[in-house]
């Protein structure tokens, strides 16, 4: 089949309402379809990945020596806070929603988002979040650095008395990327509860779709605290209220509080979907079904609940009385059971499978090993004594970056190269591929490893020069920074010359069982000739059954 | 939906409804939900901000300020609540289709909602604090300020109703909207209930 907008696909007699522009201008158009706009996410969070990068690059460079001789203080301090930042709310986020934008509507056999208007209005403030963000290196006293946490007092530092500071305007930039991510939220929410297909009952939805349900539900919920501190933080910053600026009043912990509230169960809402992947890669490569299906799916729920319930772990130092530390120590701890869950049933589902080690499996495998470590130093920290001695070091930064990049980002290049051939039509370059992994997970642990004993010996982060006793393991992790952002050439070299000249995919290059594997590569416009009907849970490898009634009218056949 | 369903009723479904495969209009009522979700935690998270301050501010009131006046903002909240029932009726009679009592009601709702703001406007001018005058000041203008934005909003949102009751054509997406308005304003003030509690009753 064809990519070509089909006259009235799926409604006789009748246009589809918008068609994208041909070929590659649709990508720069206002597009309401969910393909278009996963795409445009992804691409535009891609190339602030780069950015990220190359500011994670200039912070290694200077910390490969003790002294601070690169960049002065102030730009380191606007390096690691932009370094964040960008990160944060301009990758990972983004490319997320940007993965679950193109597949959710997919994968339940819908035609589109519930509000496609919306969810392109919600795209379109990504760029403005980011030029936002770059544009404040031009101010006069640059741009924020406080770090990606803003902790006031340090926050509500404006020595130049300027009424546009960095920091204004990284509370701005960030307070609209929040706007974004409801706007998504509600849209995913709708879409995934109220336009699955007949037959597609919630224990027959993929993993990944729970995975998006439990981490866009977090977004409701916890997300209008960030908000909401935001605001406030704004007016201090701004106008001279004190709400957190102690010489007025105020009370600055107050400000950790709402910012925690929101910030740790964000970091589910990162690697819930990460999670999704695994649990739809794993089973492809293994030819065998998930695992225990059913409780991974409602695990993620389950994430999702205890996530908001554990955010005072971050301030065990804050002046949090014993009491509390113990109730939020074992909250947190809990968070160890449903992931823990999940990480049995990947294995299982590996036990006596057909492996196949393909760069998707590869990525799979690689970033559910460094999530186990990434977990384990959860709990570590998670324990009151341990964070204590461990606290605002080098340790922290590891663990968050096992994260961040060992589990969702890896996670992610996981699901790009999965979904690639579906997305594009075209197969990508195995060789480079797997070039592309074992660079990034030997850079990853190169770099993110050295951290755990740097902390634990008391190298705090956030400093541009530091005691030379610490040097061994900095030059380890800033050659790994380095080979870590080689990694990405192969990535960017595979992606684009496969898009371009890449060999043609098959509907189904892996065999995949999903809705979204019985269109063609890429998927028609609105998706389905006819909607799916569903009849068996997903993840049928090894069984008898189809998973749609009409498979041949879905195609159009 | 059960997979009994067969693939000529889905088709007929999409026939039915022109272009799409799914309730819209359930949808878009389901999607205003979970926003209003999402604001109820903005306001929460003001709430808790409001108690925090409160009880470990030691000097919680700006000097020369005893506490707040109740007789005119009971008034306001009389007339706020009782403008949730007003609309109620508006609905109502909407979905009876007496659209002059709606039109009549609905616009009785808007000039309830005026009447509050406006009276909320004269408490601000008559006050002897500002947004600066400590954490007092900035809580009881931002929990008024924020929550007077959404009475606002929910006016201006009453008027495109009305508005778009005048043409038949849109009446069908009116309803919809009506019903959205509706329970937008509702939360409004149960929002407010909360927030007189708070800041006017605990004292």
């Amino acid at each position: 089949m064809t990519n070509i907008p089909v006259e009235g696909i799926g409604i006789p007699g009748e246009k589809p309402k918008f068609q994208p522009p041909p070929g590659w201008k649709r990508y720069f158009s206002f597009s309401t379809d969910h393909k278009v706009i996963g795409i445009q996410y992804l691409v535009t969070s891609f190339t602030f990945f780069l950015i990220g990068g190359f500011l994670a690059m200039i912070i290694r460079a200077e910390l490969i020596t003790p002294e601070s001789d690169l960049i002065d203080r102030t730009l380191y301090n606007s390096m690691f806070t932009m370094h964040g930042t960008i990160m944060i709310f301009l990758w990972i986020f983004p490319s997320l929603v940007g993965l679950s934008n193109y597949l959710v509507p997919l994968m339940i056999g819908a035609r589109d988002m519930a509000f496609p208007r919306l969810n392109a209005a919600a795209f379109w403030l990504i760029p403005v979040v980011g030029i936002l963000l770059m544009a404040s290196f031009f101010l006069p006293d640059g741009t924020a650095q406080a770090g990606w946490w803003v902790y006031p007092p340090v926050s509500l530092q404006n020595p130049g008395g300027h009424l546009i500071s960095g920091q204004a305007v990284w509370i701005l930039a960030v307070a609209i990327s929040g706007i974004s991510s409801i706007m998504g939220a509600v849209n995913f929410v709708a879409t995934i509860v109220k336009m699955r297909a007949p037959g597609m009952t919630f224990f027959r939805m993929p993993v990944f779709v729970w995975t998006v349900l439990s981490a866009q539900l977090i977004q409701l919920t916890a997300l209008p605290a960030l908000t909401a501190g935001a605001v406030m933080l704004l007016f201090d910053l701004t106008v001279g209220t004190s709400f957190f600026n102690s010489a007025k009043g105020g009370n600055p912990v107050l400000f950790q509080h709402f910012f925690w509230f929101y910030s740790h169960p964000a970091v589910y809402v990162m690697a819930l979907p990460a999670f999704g992947i695994f649990s739809e890669v794993i089973p492809v490569y293994a030819r065998k079904p998930l695992f225990g299906y059913k409780v991974v799916a409602v695990s993620s729920l389950l994430i999702a609940g205890v996530s908001l319930l554990v955010w005072v772990h971050h301030m065990f130092t804050s002046g949090t009385p014993g009491w509390m530390r113990m109730i939020f120590m074992l909250s947190s701890m809990c968070v160890g059971v449903p992931t823990g869950i999940k990480i049995f049933a990947w294995t299982a589902t590996l036990w006596k499978g057909k492996i196949r080690l393909q760069t998707p499996m590869l990525f799979a495998l690689g970033a559910v090993l460094m999530f186990l470590f990434a977990g384990i130093t959860g709990i570590m920290l998670a324990s009151v004594p341990i964070d204590i001695h461990v606290n605002n070091t080098y340790f922290v930064v590891g663990h968050f970056h096992y994260v961040v990049y060992g589990t969702v980002t890896m996670g992610l290049f996981a699901g790009i190269y999965h979904w690639f051939p579906k997305m594009t039509g075209r197969m990508y370059y195995e060789g480079l591929g797997v070039l592309h992994f074992w660079l990034a997970f030997i850079g990853t642990n190169l770099n993110f490893l050295p951290m755990h004993p740097l902390g634990l010996q008391g190298m705090l982060r956030r400093v541009s020069s530091y005691d030379p006793e610490y040097a061994f393991w900095n030059v380890l992790a800033s050659l790994g920074a380095f080979l870590l952002g080689i990694s990405t050439l192969p990535f960017i070299l595979n992606l684009l010359g496969a898009w371009v000249q890449g060999e043609k995919a098959p509907d189904n290059p892996w065999r995949a069982i999903g809705l979204e594997w019985l269109v063609s590569s890429p998927p028609p416009i609105e998706n389905f000739a006819e909607i799916p009907i569903v009849v068996s849970e997903p993840y049928g490898y090894g069984k008898d059954e189809p998973l749609v009634e009409n498979a041949a009218a879905v195609r159009g056949e | 939906m059960e997979s009994s369903v067969s693939s000529e009723q889905v088709q007929q479904k999409v026939h039915q409804e022109s272009e799409h495969t799914h309730d819209v209009q359930g949808t878009s009522l389901f999607g205003f939900i979970v926003f209003l979700l999402s604001e109820s935690v903005i306001f929460l998270s003001f709430f808790a901000g409001y108690i925090a301050l409160k009880t470990t501010t030691p000097d919680w009131l700006p000097p020369g300020v005893e506490g707040l006046e109740t007789h005119d903002p009971l008034i306001n909240t009389i007339v706020l609540v009782s403008s949730s029932f007003v609309i109620y009726f508006a609905e109502e009679a909407l979905k009876k289709n007496k659209l002059t009592l709606f039109r009549l009601l609905w616009l009785l709702t808007s000039a309830m909602g005026i009447y509050f703001l406006v009276g909320q406007a004269i408490e601000w001018r008559g006050l002897p604090f500002g947004f600066t005058s400590g954490a007092f000041g900035g809580t009881f203008y931002l929990l008024t300020g924020f929550h007077g934005l959404h009475v606002l909003t929910g006016i201006l949102l009453q008027f495109l109703m009305l508005a778009r009751s005048f043409f038949p054509g849109n009446y069908t997406k009116g309803h919809t909207g009506v019903t959205e308005v509706s329970l937008f304003w509702h939360f409004v003030d149960v929002i407010w209930i909360i927030l007189f509690c708070l800041i006017y009753v605990w004292q």
